[in-house]
């Protein structure tokens, strides 16, 4: 357990200086993630995520969970497998963001995008300060 | 034919000529530019312009009139590259020069004469009659100080285009001429005019030769009209932006000295002015006198002498400080440096006469004040006036005694005996608080001068002069009396003559026959003797370190062997031997100050030092470990500040210097190795520091060090009761990262730096050492991409092993590293 509270706090401080793309405020200001929303299982290598996007048809809630995988991405190490979900009945179209942000392939196709690579690292650059 | 073109081009001249407010100058301008467009493309010519325009160039309608002609007088301007026919121009010329008696539709007429007149022969130019033509209708039609600034303006250009480019058309003038352009330039006011003005005047001097009786009858009327302006004073402070104060000052005087036939008038008005009490106006006047010096050729001049001198003297008395430097040659004062500028000058241009040196060498005053040197008591028995014309005085015989080797000759010819002479009493006197003050000074200031007519880069000296001959006679009363102001009063002023004057002394060149090798080694031997004993005087001892430091400079520069191997026994190897002794009278701090200083004169002098310096640094650690001697420890502090900061950064604007870095640094690492107690002592703290800091010059200093470096890491990093050591060798490697020279040498070895790093991020038995070397790792990802982007998988690798590290800051420095390398590329993660 102590090695659980360890890193969800550390993951934790990091989520919370994400930035929303739109708004800016970040995303723990704006109770898209909250702490408990996020669960971890050092043994046995496991991070999970459950993000709460403001509105029913938001649209940036793709970018949102792309932001949350790459930053987890930089900050953990890679014995992790990420699992990022929209919280049940929050979102419009629920099942299709979830496929989208769990395909690997897709996230790495995304990633190739330099567009959205630099709203990533725009959203990202004040969870590194 | 009336198609599209000629259709546009009416409607764009219409509109140019439109004088309605209907048409914005916006508007107009566009139009203008739209018809120069269209006659630079060929698209219409010329004579068609002019035919669709004759309407508006004739009407009897005043403002459409004055639109047309400058129309057409602004086309002519735009397009002044175009070729046209020698016809049109001769047309075009003759209808611009007839216009000039239209004064409704002047500002076209001007403008228009003067495109054509600037236009060069490549492409179509006016003819000498054409130019005759417009100069003989500006005369008679054209009131020049009747008209507005910009049409007086374009009036001044036409005449300086004349006197220009059509010298032969106005030279036949004369009289006519001359009378017109003082008519025109008389009692201008606009800054910008005048600029055009004074020019006039300069190039019309220029033009008529001396002999010309027209130059001559006008040039009291032309100078009296110049003179009038001079000193330049804006009525209106800041009322012209575009024409500066010293702009105008510089044509004026550009004008004055454009004719030696300006001379009887400005000279008197110079001279007048330079009496005036203010501080501007005196400058002024000796900066033209300077220059129209150079200009004039007369024999005025000559004539003029007894003026001059009484003027400049006057100005040089009344305006030179009290305060007494040992500088001769630089003052604060502007007055006083123009006028001395202004009295070598004459004296330099009288070397056949010499009658402006008679006048100084016969001048009462000078020769009163140097009379009375033998009234002055002590220094501070000298009042302020006596001091600003003992100032005056120097100032006065050192520039005349630099002027040239005749001028040298007679002034020491008049006055060198006689300060000897007070010398010489000065010497037999008992009481040696006493000096005569006055006579050190000027000695000391004719003493500079005769060393500037030294020239260092001649091989032989022209040693014939009579000044050399009395120099060489009296070279050894002068040495003995400055050592004994130096070595025996209690004013700072006078030792500091002392030290002054044998500074001189001793930078004459070694094959100068009035000062001899021993005078030389005699000298320095003084000076040494200050510098071991007679350390508690700071003021006297740093001054003789700066003479030393002076002599050996000039040495270096002029490749004087045989006074550097002098230097060297006499200086160098006394000091060498001062670092090395156990007198502990004299601080530790002046002798390492005293043998840097000096070693930084000379490549050869400072390995020396080096040498010494080493043993003395290994000495004082062994002895520091061994007993704990905390005076031990200072003095190796000491000596590693002094390398540090002054020696290493020293080497490093040398060249083929890279030993000697490196053989410090590995001296130190051995004396590390065998003493490897570091404990918590604060002593130990700072010397451990500076070393430190000794290493990271040294390192930057040496790029081979870093291979050393980082073996030496991979061979301490196995076994765990090196990790201190590996901990403070890593400190020094991110201390030489974040120094400028540093990093270059980082970069030269990024390779090896980057493996060791790598492995250091693992090192088990120290938390700090992986963290730092981490964070050396993000540091490095700020050096130039082309070196390090092919490490980056690799580091990149490492990181994500790190990320997993079992201590928190370790990993968050890991994140941090990762974060900076994944951002280098433009792909991430």
């Amino acid at each position: 357990m102590c090695s659980v509270s360890r890193t969800t706090a550390s993951g934790d401080k990091r989520e919370g200086d994400i930035k929303d793309p739109e708004h800016p405020y970040s995303l723990e200001e704006l109770k898209v993630i909250t702490e408990d929303a996020v669960e971890v299982d050092d043994k046995r290598n496991y991070v999970r995520v459950t993000f709460t996007p403001t509105v029913e048809h938001c649209s940036m809630a793709t970018v949102i969970g792309l932001c949350l995988r790459v930053k987890l991405m930089r900050s953990l190490p890679s014995r992790f497998k990420v699992d990022i979900k929209v919280a049940p009945g929050t979102h419009a179209t629920e099942d299709a963001v979830n496929k989208q942000l769990n395909d690997k392939e897709r996230v790495a196709a995304a990633l190739e995008n330099p567009n959205l690579v630099d709203m990533v690292d725009e959203c990202l650059t004040p969870s590194y300060e | 034919m009336a198609d599209s073109i000629t259709i546009t081009c009416v409607k764009h001249i219409e509109t140019y000529v439109d004088s309605s407010s209907s048409k914005s100058p916006s508007q107009q301008d566009a139009s203008l530019d739209a018809l120069a467009k269209l006659l630079m493309n060929d698209m219409i010519t010329l004579e068609l312009l002019v035919r669709e325009m004759e309407m508006y160039l004739t009407t009897t309608d005043n403002i459409t009139r004055a639109r047309g002609i400058l129309l057409l007088a602004e086309l002519l301007t735009r397009i002044s590259s175009k070729t046209l026919e020698n016809n049109t121009i001769h047309s075009l010329i003759g209808f611009f020069a007839d216009r000039l008696s239209d004064w409704r539709a002047l500002r076209g007429a001007l403008v228009g004469c003067l495109a054509l007149m600037r236009r060069i022969s490549g492409t179509g130019a006016i003819s000498g009659s054409d130019a005759n033509a417009v100069a003989q209708s500006f005369m008679q039609n054209i009131q020049v100080q009747s008209l507005g600034q910009h049409d007086r303006k374009l009036c001044f250009e036409i005449l300086e285009c004349l006197i220009d480019s059509y010298p032969d058309t106005v030279l036949p003038m004369e009289d006519e001429f001359v009378y017109v352009i003082c008519e025109a330039i008389d009692d201008e006011k606009d800054p910008q005019c005048l600029l055009i003005t004074f020019h006039l005047v300069e190039i019309l001097a220029k033009l008529y030769p001396e002999s010309s009786s027209s130059l001559a009858s006008y040039a009291e009327d032309l100078f009296n009209i110049l003179g009038s302006y001079f000193p330049i004073h804006f009525t209106h402070p800041k009322c012209d932006d575009d024409v500066k104060r010293e702009e105008l000052s510089r044509a004026l005087m550009l004008a004055f000295a454009s004719t030696p036939l300006f001379e009887p008038f400005s000279i008197p008005l110079l001279l007048e002015k330079l009496s005036s009490s203010l501080p501007s106006a005196k400058i002024e006047s000796l900066k033209y006198l300077s220059y129209c010096m150079d200009k004039y050729r007369g024999n005025t001049i000559q004539e003029q002498h007894e003026a001059l001198w009484s003027s400049l003297k006057d100005a040089i008395l009344t305006s030179a400080p009290s305060s007494l430097t040992l500088d001769p040659g630089y003052q604060d004062n502007k007055v006083v440096d123009e006028a001395l500028i202004l009295l070598q000058k004459l004296i330099q241009q009288d070397n056949d006469s010499f009658s402006f040196l008679k006048l100084i060498l016969k001048d009462v005053d000078i020769n009163m004040t140097l009379k009375n040197l033998s009234n002055y008591n002590s220094y501070d028995d000298i009042t302020v006036t006596d001091k600003q014309r003992l100032n005056a005085v120097g100032q006065i015989l050192y520039v005349s005694a630099a002027a040239s080797n005749a001028s040298c000759n007679a002034i020491f010819q008049s006055f060198f005996s006689e300060l000897v002479n007070g010398l010489r009493s000065m010497m037999q006197e008992k009481d040696p608080a006493r000096p005569k003050f006055g006579y050190l000074y000027i000695c000391v200031d004719l003493l500079t001068a005769c060393r500037t007519l030294v020239k260092p880069t001649e091989v032989t000296y022209d040693d014939n002069e009579t000044w050399c001959t009395m120099l060489h006679s009296f070279c050894t009363l002068l040495t003995s009396t400055f050592v004994k102001t130096m070595k025996e009063s209690t004013h700072n002023i006078y030792t500091h003559s002392g030290v002054r004057g044998l500074q001189i002394l001793a930078s004459f060149p070694g094959n100068f026959f009035p000062v001899s090798k021993s005078t030389f080694e005699d000298i320095l031997v003084e000076f040494i003797s200050i510098i071991i004993i007679k350390f508690n005087n700071a003021s006297i001892w740093r001054s003789v370190l700066n003479a030393l430091v002076e002599i050996a400079s000039l040495i270096e520069k002029s490749d004087d062997f045989e006074k550097m191997a002098s230097f060297d026994v006499v200086v160098v190897e006394r000091m060498l031997a001062l670092l090395s002794s156990d007198d502990f009278s004299m601080p530790f701090s002046l002798k390492v100050e005293a043998v840097s200083t000096i070693g930084m004169t000379n490549l050869k002098y400072m390995l020396k030092i080096v040498q010494e310096l080493d043993t003395a640094i290994s000495a004082s650690l062994q002895k520091y470990w061994l007993d704990g001697n905390s005076n031990s420890a200072e003095y190796a502090m000491l000596l590693l500040e002094c390398y540090g900061y002054k020696v290493l950064p020293w080497f490093q604007n040398t060249k083929d210097t890279d030993n000697v870095p490196m053989h410090f640094a590995l001296k130190i690492w051995d004396e590390i190795e065998d003493n490897t107690l570091f404990c918590d002592s604060l002593n130990e703290k700072k010397l451990l520091e500076t070393t430190m800091n000794g290493m990271k010059h040294a390192v930057a200093s040496s790029s081979k060090l870093i291979p050393l470096m980082v073996d030496g890491l991979a061979i301490l990093s196995e076994d765990v009761q090196n990790r201190d050591i590996v901990y403070n060798l890593l400190l020094v490697l991110s201390g030489i990262m974040t120094d400028k020279n540093g990093q270059e040498v980082i970069v030269e070895n990024v390779y090896m730096v980057i493996m060791c790093l790598n492995k250091l991020v693992f090192y088990q038995h120290m938390m700090l050492v992986r963290e730092t070397a981490i964070q050396c790792l993000t540091a490095m990802s700020d050096l130039p991409y082309a070196r390090v982007y092919r490490f980056r998988p690799e580091v990149l690798q490492a990181l994500s092993r790190a990320l997993d590290d079992p201590k928190r800051s370790v990993r968050q420095e890991a994140v941090r590293c990762q974060q900076a390398w994944a951002s280098i590329s433009s792909r991430s993660l």
